[in-house]
Order: C-alpha cells, then structure tokens, then sequence
C-alpha cells in the first residue's frame, strides 16, 4: 500500500504543479477582473471535488443503512470530512476573490451561498458523529446525511430564486458566459489535480478510520476471549 | 481446543433438552434459544459467546454482579439490542420482531407516564397491542392488588404500587414470554413478595418467565432454575430441587477453564 | 390489531391530555415567545414602512425559537421512566408514534404563532396588502417544515450528548431552504411587492420530500442502540 499511495502522491503533485503552471502563466489574464481572477482555477475545481465528496457520503451512507457494514461507516466518515475541507477552500477563496473585484466581502451568489449550506449541513453532520455515543453513530450520521443531501436540489433552486429576486454578481461565470479555450483546460487540468489529490486525502482517512474500528474491535474480542475466574457466587450458598 | 468445543463440552443444550418435558400440546419446546451470543460496547465485551437454550413454562432467576451481563441477555431477547454475533431464537424464530405480540417486559424503570393515573396507562398500552376490553384494564389492575378506580397520578404512586402496575401492564396482552430486569429495587417487601407469588401463578398457567435480580433469595421456593451470570458468560444454572439431597447444579463450569 | 390510525390517534389524545393537564411545555413557551417579539421590537425599530419588508423575517425567527423550545420537549416524556422501551417492544408501528408526535407539536407550534401573530401586527403596526388567506397557508406549510423535521431530529438528538443543543444544530442547516421560503413568501404578502407562488410551492416540495424520508427513516432511528 506504501508504493501505492506514493506513486499516487507523485501523480497528483505533478499534476497540481502542471496546473498551478498553467493557471498562472499559460491562461491568458481575464479582461475586466485582471490576475485575481486566477483564483478560479482552485475555486471551482475545490467546490466540484467537494460536491463529489458529498456525493459520495450520500452513496456509502445509504449503503450503510442497508447492509451495516462498518467500511462503509468509515468511508462515510473520510467522504463528509475530505468534502468539508474543500468546501472550506471554496468559502475562503470566494470571498477572496469577491473583495478586490466588486469591493464586497460576500455576494449571495447562488453556487457559493449553496456551498456554504452545504457546509453547515455537512459540519453539523460532524459534529453529530462526535456528540453521539458509540453504537448509535453510525446510523444516526447516515440518516442525517440522507436528509442533507436530498437537502441539496432543494437549497440550489432556492437560493437561485432568490438570486433571480436580490440580484448580486455572479462569481463564477453565469449561464451564457462563453470560456476562452486556454482557460478551459487550466480549469479541467486542476480539476483533475484536485480530484487525485482528494482521493488519495479521502483513502488515507479512510484507512485511518478502518483502523481505528479494528483497534476497538480487537480489545473487545480480546476481553471476550479471557479466561474466565472461578464465579464468584456459590449458587448452593444461597440456600 | 476453540472455544465453542468447550462450551458444547458443557453439555447446556444436551442437558436441557431432555429436560423440558411435557409441553403444552401444539407449543415449542424451547422458549428461548442462543447460539453463541456475543455483545460488544466499543471496547467492552458485555456478553461472551453465550451459549443456552430456556424451556417454556419455567420461570428462569438471573443473577449475577454488576456488569455481568444480566440486563444485555434480557434486551436481547426483547429484540431491544442486536447481537454483535451469534443467534437469538424466540418462541420458535429468529424473526422477533414477529413475536413482539406474545412478549411483555418490565424493567426498574416503570415504564408508565407519570402524569396519568392507572386505568389511563393501561388504555394506553393496551391500545398499541390493540386491546380495547374495558374489562381486562380493570381485572389486570385488580389482579396486582391495586385499585381500578383510584384516579391518582402514577407519579405519585410508591415504588411498590409502580412497580406492580408495570407487570400488570406488561401481561396486558397476556404474553407466553415475560421478561422482567430488576423489578423489585426499592420495592417493599409487601408488594415484592405479591409480585413474586403472581409470577408464580403465571408461570403454573404456562408463561415463561425471565427474571433479573439482586434479590434472589425473594425467588426461593418460586424460581425453576437459577442462572448465574459473571463477565459475559453463564457460569453456573442450578435447579433447586424440593428433595433433601439438595440443589442440583444443571451445569456448571467450575473448574474447566 | 393496533392499526396505524388507531394508534396515531390514541397516542395523540393521549400527549394533549397530558398536556392540558400540566400545562408545562405551553406555559414556558408562551412566555418566551412573547419576550422574543418585545426583544425583537427593541431591537428592530418598526417603523412603518420599513417595518413591512423585515417583519416577515422577524416573524419567522421568533416562530422558530418557540418551535425549538416546543420540539426539545418531544421526547422528554417517554425518556423518563424508560416508556419509549414499552413502546419498541409492542407491535404498535414505528410511524404512528412519530406521526402522533410531530402533529402535537404541530398543533402546539401553531398555537403558539396564533398567539404571537396578533402581537406582531400590533406591535410592528403591520397590514397586509396581499390576501390573509395566503398566509395561513404559508403558515402552516411553514410549520409543517419545521415540525417534521424537528421531531425526526429531536429523536436522534435524544441519543446524543448535549441534546438541547444539538437538536437546533443538525436542524437548522438542513431547514435553510425552508426558512427562506417562510420568510420571502410572507415578506411577498405582507408587501405585495412579489408573488409567493414560487415560494409556496417550494414549501410544499419541501414538506412532502422531508415527510417521505421522515416516514421511510423513523422506524431506523427509533431502533437505533
């Protein structure tokens, strides 16, 4: 597993320094938004690697509930964390980008106020996991992340409506905007970047959780398996 | 030797069944049946690897420390806890969310809302087992020795009069398994001893009866068998027999391990 | 047998009996709505005009506080005394216990708001200028959102540590879309300025989706260890 995970990690580095190259020298400067527009190319491949994150949450949850295996437990667990993180990026670089452009902190932009959702959705999902008590965990966490992910169709029209109401810049491109060609291959190249980068995060979490399960399991098997002391009460003593 | 060879080496089964004889006609033998139990906490191993089976009509005292594992066997039968491995079998399947109709339980918690009074309660859950009779509200409460018109509030009740309208709510749908866990904590002596004559009674009709306690002496003359519980495992069932030799101990692990 | 229906309606008659007769949970939350809308008042001017456009805001929040308070409560009863143990073991079905739940707290929810309501027109001297039919429906698919979901959610919550607090925690984030809605759909009314058509169905969308996984999810949870 070690040279797995070490080829991997070589394959994403190079291809996260192949589309930091690109982002920053080949893509051309955009017109009205100068270099800081270059934050789009680790803005939205981090807020499509997270919704893939969370979709995957969704998938080994309900899973979960179904078949009770403890890996798919655990994969739930990597999945939600991996996704938070991303979509931390997301929220960091959003407003980052926002600020030097249009002089506002925070547009109610429908992709990004969508993400924060799902950051709060998926946080608390966490902090459900870490507040409940040991058997529980696993079933309640899959249930709430069913409900946060049926969740998600629901907040995007919402938000988009909403949108259509108070309108506000759109951060990342509206529906119509054409993409220069060079602009489209920084974007996909880090795209792919962050979805190697990310899985090999999400499997090394997963790994850890794995072992984390088995650490416990161990100890209880072995409790199980010790050798029994003479009982302690003398059933004829009750007489 | 593995650990399963050792416990068949104990003979709990082979034993058993021999010894449940004359069951009502068209019933199973075997009241209860666990085939290598198991119950992990996280870390803790509540119950290991128990193997036994429970005859119908008996009325079974479990005893034990604390920790022993007592109340774990109770819920898992009930169907309130899954079995980290091995198998349960309850009046004849494994599916026990089928007999959910033929089991009561009672527990050291009453299991009755406080701010209603005894007729209210036991419309209540007689209701979730479809049971409407007016009439059997009345004789149930009757039958535990309390009074069916009293509209006093279950809260205000003492231990002792909870406690006996809790059995009279768990046999509400007249159940051919009872499961009691520690019943009788903080009960007066009185209404103990009533309740420990009832379930005699029952038993001799022919329910099968569980009991956990810390009080087994309350049980003496009543009980069929004693179960003795520590860490996990039965160590030890004694069948007190009324001849003068004395208890037999059933089974026993004493020195094998 | 105990059908579904008998035993919704059995244990629904049975939590407003108790209910009336204490009178815990109403009284409390009686009292705390009516500091939240004085609170509310002095921390938001009314004046007239601007008054409209931020009361529907300032009504739903003040609604889903009571509601919070309303919905830690759901359980507390058949905590006590180990009563929901009694009720796993019996034959009865899951989704009765829930649905008899969730309506009660409907009814005391909506209680609540038929109280609170007229104080907030009076304080914050609101008229509607759209139809007041529409916001009883507002209402009470607004309600409805919040109820299912809160009682679905208060049961995981029993199990947990800190349950008061986790309750609004893993409720909040998944009711956003539906809150927005509440509050734009009643702003529209209250102002005339939109239509809360689009927001109105949304709602519906929401209550029957969550009401599903409620239903489908429940008997899951209940039997959770």
């Amino acid at each position: 597993m070690r040279t797995k995970l070490t080829i991997f990690g070589l394959i994403a580095f190079a291809l996260l320094s192949y589309g930091l190259y690109q982002a920053m020298i080949v893509a051309p400067t955009e017109a009205t938004m100068g270099n800081v527009q270059r934050i789009f190319y680790y803005h939205v491949p981090s807020a499509w690697t997270a919704f893939l994150m969370f979709f995957a949450n969704f998938l080994a949850s309900a899973w979960y509930l179904i078949k009770r295996g403890p890996r798919a437990d655990a994969f739930a667990l990597a999945s939600a964390e991996v996704g938070v993180v991303f979509c931390t990026v997301v929220l960091i670089t959003g407003p980052l980008w926002a600020r030097p452009v249009w002089g506002i902190w925070w547009t109610w932009d429908a992709r990004l106020t969508t993400t924060l959702i799902l950051w709060l959705i998926y946080v608390s999902y966490l902090i459900l996991r870490r507040y409940s008590s040991g058997g529980q965990t696993p079933v309640l966490a899959a249930t709430l992340a069913i409900f946060g992910f049926i969740d998600v169709p629901i907040v995007y029209l919402s938000i988009r409506y909403f949108r259509t109401q108070h309108p506000q810049p759109v951060i990342a491109g509206g529906q119509g905007s054409g993409i220069d060609p060079l602009m489209l291959k920084a974007l996909l190249i880090n795209w792919l970047a962050f979805l190697v980068f990310g899985a090999i995060v999400l499997w090394v979490r997963y790994k850890l959780e794995r072992a984390r399960q088995q650490v416990e399991e161990a100890h209880a098997l072995r409790e199980e398996q010790q050798y029994e002391e003479k009982p302690l009460i003398n059933a004829r003593a009750i007489r | 030797m593995s650990r399963s060879e050792l416990l068949n080496e104990d003979n709990n089964s082979t034993v058993l069944a021999n010894a449940c004889e004359m069951p009502h006609a068209g019933e199973s033998v075997r009241a209860t049946s666990l085939e290598s139990v198991t119950k992990h906490f996280g870390r803790f191993a509540a119950l290991r690897g128990v193997t036994a089976d429970f005859c119908s009509g008996r009325l079974y005292t479990i005893v034990g420390d604390n920790g022993a594992g007592k109340s774990t066997l109770l819920r898992i039968i009930t169907g309130l806890l899954q079995p980290t491995r091995g198998k349960v079998e309850v009046l004849g399947t494994s599916a026990l969310c089928d007999v959910r109709p033929q089991i009561g339980y009672m527990a050291h918690a009453p299991l009755l809302y406080e701010e209603l009074d005894a007729m209210e309660n036991l419309r209540y859950f007689g209701g979730l087992y479809g049971i409407r009779d007016h009439g059997r509200f009345e004789s149930a409460i009757r039958m535990v020795g309390l009074d069916p018109e009293l509209k006093r509030r279950v809260g205000q009740y003492s231990q002792g009069m909870r406690q006996r309208l809790s059995l009279a709510r768990s046999v509400l749908n007249d159940p051919k398994l009872l499961l009691l866990d520690e019943p009788f904590s903080n009960v007066d002596i009185v209404s103990a001893r009533e309740m420990v004559r009832l379930l005699g009674r029952m038993r001799d009709g022919g329910k099968t009866i569980f009991l956990v306690t810390q009080q087994p002496s309350l049980l003496e003359g009543t009980a069929d068998e004693f179960v003795h519980m520590t860490m996990g495992r039965i160590v030890e069932r004694v069948r007190p027999a009324p001849s003068p030799a004395g208890p037999v101990s059933v089974s026993s692990t004493e020195g094998r391990l | 047998m105990s059908s579904l229906a008998a035993v919704f309606k059995s244990t629904l008659a049975k939590d407003l009996r108790m209910e009336w007769r204490s009178k815990d949970a109403i009284n409390s939350m009686l009292f705390f709505a009516l500091l939240v809308v004085v609170i509310f008042s002095f921390s938001f001017d009314p004046t007239a005009e601007e008054s409209r456009q931020i009361a529907g805001g300032l009504i739903w929040v003040a609604f889903l506080f009571a509601a919070v308070v309303a919905l830690n409560q759901t359980w507390a009863r058949e905590l006590r005394n180990q009563v929901l143990d009694a009720y796993r073991i019996s034959p009865a079905p899951a989704n009765s216990l829930f649905l008899a739940k969730t309506v009660g707290n409907f009814i005391f929810v909506g209680v609540l708001e038929l109280l609170m309501a007229p104080l907030f027109v009076m304080f914050y001297n609101l008229r509607p200028i759209g139809p007041v039919w529409e916001l009883a429906v507002v209402g009470a698919l607004g309600t409805w959102a919040l109820v299912v979901n809160g009682t679905f959610f208060a049961a995981m919550s029993i199990r947990t540590r800190s349950r008061e607090v986790m309750l609004p925690l893993i409720l909040f984030p998944v009711s956003i879309p539906a809150l927005l809605a509440m509050v734009e759909a009643t702003t529209a009314i209250l102002t005339g300025d939109s239509s809360p058509v689009f927001w109105m169905n949304l709602l519906a969308v929401y209550d029957l989706v969550f009401t599903t996984a409620c239903l489908l999810l429940f008997e899951t949870i209940l039997n959770a260890e």
